[in-house]
């Protein structure tokens, strides 16, 4: 008996060190190559089981794997859903450690604060880090690759450049405005709508599932702006002003954590016209609150932004998106459980009756 | 839509302006004559998008009249009037961000361009202080891509005293025994070497010249890194430098390279000398034959 009691104890203990070893190894406030977050997103997979699921979910250019890590308390059934990307385009690499702080930070809080842990029961989180996974891997290289932006398929026949803009490539108003097409733009929208894999993957992933999905928050820098639909001038969202608001309410929330001011707008309004974006091809799907996060900063070190501005930029997007999700959670939610609690009187009273009259 | 199509790259292609131009030794930029500063008081606790949060005007084409301050047509104007106070007054230890627009308004002036009318705040960024400023910006609308015009007027800009520190810097290069050169300010991780950040806030400076000069409506430019930039021997008591400069459009989202040729000292400031934008290496990425 002493034995087992000592090999459940050295069990014990290699379990709390490798658990500890997990939270004190991985730096949240520092820039990762690709096979750092990929053993990252392992490791959230073993460390929260049941919980953290990497999904596979297309293949880019250079035939590299997509991942999303779908986050939630798995209640069984299907549920409705909060969409995240990161990295669409290559050199905002502050995008990819916001979503990676972002997960760490939903399966933290959940343990003890009763609000999250209700919107992970209620909720999946499908959180991307890093969408254009080619071209993230190649700003990576060296310095001259640093600012790339698009992904790294080769330009059309004839073309001396690579890459496609991805947030021109979706079917939204695609090639109408705001695009080039000279292929080696920087916002060369493909030789067609969704012509890129990376794009096939998200439309192909969501295209089943729009309807189970009330949120989806594309990840980018820099400018510190909240973009809402539709890039294109002429085309209003029929919940434009629920957008808006809800886009300020984040705004707010954004302010209070460090001061900064991010812009709250259309694209059109506060950036420049454009189509094809991810957010405006979510919305025009159905799903109903569809935003662009554009991080710090305003243009002082734009995409090179330090290593030292990694943690309050994540405190503060942190603070914008969870006033997003929040507010989606709770219109849909809150009508649900008074329609559930409604449903169970009234079965109750009926029980009751027909009971009253048995006897 | 194929009209819609080329009117779109045509204003692409105007942002780049001529590939090569030789620059004078700079000429002071117009300078104003003192006037009241005006500013009206704004929501300043609840920030910056309580101004106009309700309707947009359908204005934004050919914005005219009072404009939205957080709209792209204020914000690029104003953007303008930083890279012109970074010519005017920056330093290697004076530098400016655009911080907020507080109001615009915009009129046309004849045939000749649009004229702006601005009240912003300035940040400058290594005091860490705002402070407004009220400008004008002209934008000419010619055949040919014209610089804009600017007037600023700001109450406290020089407030704070860089002299103590740019005399020492200069005594210091001057005297260098061997030439300063440093590359990829900031580095892929926004990193700066704190013994080079000067060199990087003079880049910035001299590249502001060449954003201010090459700005128009449709574009908004920030630096995206300072490639290169290497001492070279002092010159009439100028310190010199060539430098190798990224811009960011924002508009485009291209990335240009520029050549700089400047001088500095801190008596006369930052001076252009020569500037020639460098065509990116297109065929550096040329894919492989695939037939």
């Amino acid at each position: 008996m002493l034995n087992s009691v000592g090999l459940s104890f050295m069990l014990l203990l290699s379990a709390v060190g490798a658990a500890i070893v997990e939270r004190v190894g991985y730096d949240y406030y520092k820039y990762h190559p690709m096979p750092e977050i990929t053993n990252w997103m392992t490791q959230m997979e073993k460390d929260y089981p049941g919980v953290v699921s990497i999904v596979n979910y297309g293949k880019s250019y250079e035939g590299r794997t997509i991942s999303l890590l779908k986050i939630g308390l798995n209640t069984g059934e299907k549920k409705k859903a909060i969409w995240m990307d990161c990295g669409i385009h290559a050199r905002e690499w502050i995008a990819p450690a916001f979503c990676q702080y972002f997960v760490s930070q939903i399966l933290q809080t959940y343990k003890t604060d009763p609000k999250m842990e209700q919107m992970m029961k209620d909720m999946d989180f499908y959180v991307t880090p890093v969408l254009n996974v080619d071209g993230y891997i190649y700003s990576w290289k060296d310095n001259t690759t640093r600012l790339w932006r698009k992904n790294r398929s080769p330009g059309p026949a004839g073309c001396d450049c690579y890459g496609t803009d991805l947030n021109r490539n979706f079917e939204a108003n695609w090639g109408t405005i705001g695009v080039s097409f000279d292929c080696c733009s920087q916002t060369y929208c493909g030789t067609k709508p969704v012509s890129e894999p990376e794009t096939q993957s998200v439309m192909n992933f969501l295209a089943s599932r729009k309807d189970d999905f009330l949120c989806f928050l594309t990840i980018h820098s820099y400018s510190q702006l909240l973009l809402i639909p539709f890039g294109h001038p002429d085309f209003t969202a029929n919940n434009y002003d629920e957008l808006m608001e809800v886009g300020l309410g984040a705004a707010e929330a954004i302010r209070k954590i460090h001061g900064m001011e991010y812009i709250v707008g259309t694209s059109p309004a506060v950036l420049y016209a454009n189509s094809g974006s991810s957010r405006d091809w979510a919305r025009m799907q159905g799903i109903p609150l569809s935003y662009t996060f554009e991080l710090r900063d305003n243009g002082t070190f734009g995409f090179e932004l330090p290593e030292d501005q990694i943690k309050p930029t994540c405190e503060e997007a942190y603070s914008g998106a969870l006033h997003i999700i929040t507010y989606t959670h709770d219109k849909t939610f809150n009508g649900a459980v008074v329609t559930a609690a409604a449903t169970l009187w009234t079965v109750l009273l009926a029980v009751g009756v027909t009971g009253a009259n048995l006897i | 839509m194929g009209l819609r199509i080329i009117v779109v790259l045509a204003v692409l292609m105007g942002v780049t302006g001529s590939p090569t131009t030789t620059v004078r030794p700079e000429t002071t930029s117009v300078d104003t004559a003192a006037h009241p500063n005006s500013i009206p008081e704004t929501a300043e606790e609840t920030g910056q998008n309580e101004v106009f949060s309700e309707e947009e005007a359908a204005e934004d084409v050919m914005a005219t009249g009072e404009l939205n301050p957080n709209h792209y047509p204020a914000q690029r104007a104003a953007k303008v009037v930083q890279h012109y106070l970074t010519t005017r007054y920056g330093s290697p230890y004076r530098l400016f961000g655009l911080h907020r627009v507080h109001s615009g308004n915009a009129e046309d002036v004849g045939d000749s361009g649009r004229k702006y009318q601005l009240e912003i705040s300035v940040h400058e960024i290594i005091s860490n202080t705002t402070q407004k400023c009220s400008a004008e910006v002209f934008f000419p609308h010619g055949q040919k891509q014209e610089s804009p015009q600017v007037q600023a007027s700001c109450e406290e800009l020089l407030n704070i005293s860089t002299k103590a520190q740019e005399e020492a810097l200069y005594q210091q290069y001057k005297m260098n025994q061997t030439l300063l050169s440093a590359q990829n300010l900031p580095d892929s991780h926004g990193h700066i070497e704190p013994d080079v950040k000067p060199l990087w806030h003079l880049g910035i400076v001299a590249s502001s010249f060449i954003m201010l000069k090459e700005s128009s409506e449709n574009t908004l430019y920030n630096m995206a890194q300072v490639a290169n930039i290497t001492q070279l021997e002092t010159e009439n008591e100028q310190l010199k430098f060539d430098c190798h400069t990224l811009l960011h459009d924002m508009v485009s989202q291209e990335i240009l390279h520029w050549k700089l040729l400047f001088a500095w000292s801190p008596a006369e400031g930052v001076k252009v000398l020569q500037m020639e934008q460098l065509p990116h290496c297109q065929h550096c990425e040329k894919p492989p034959n695939t037939n």
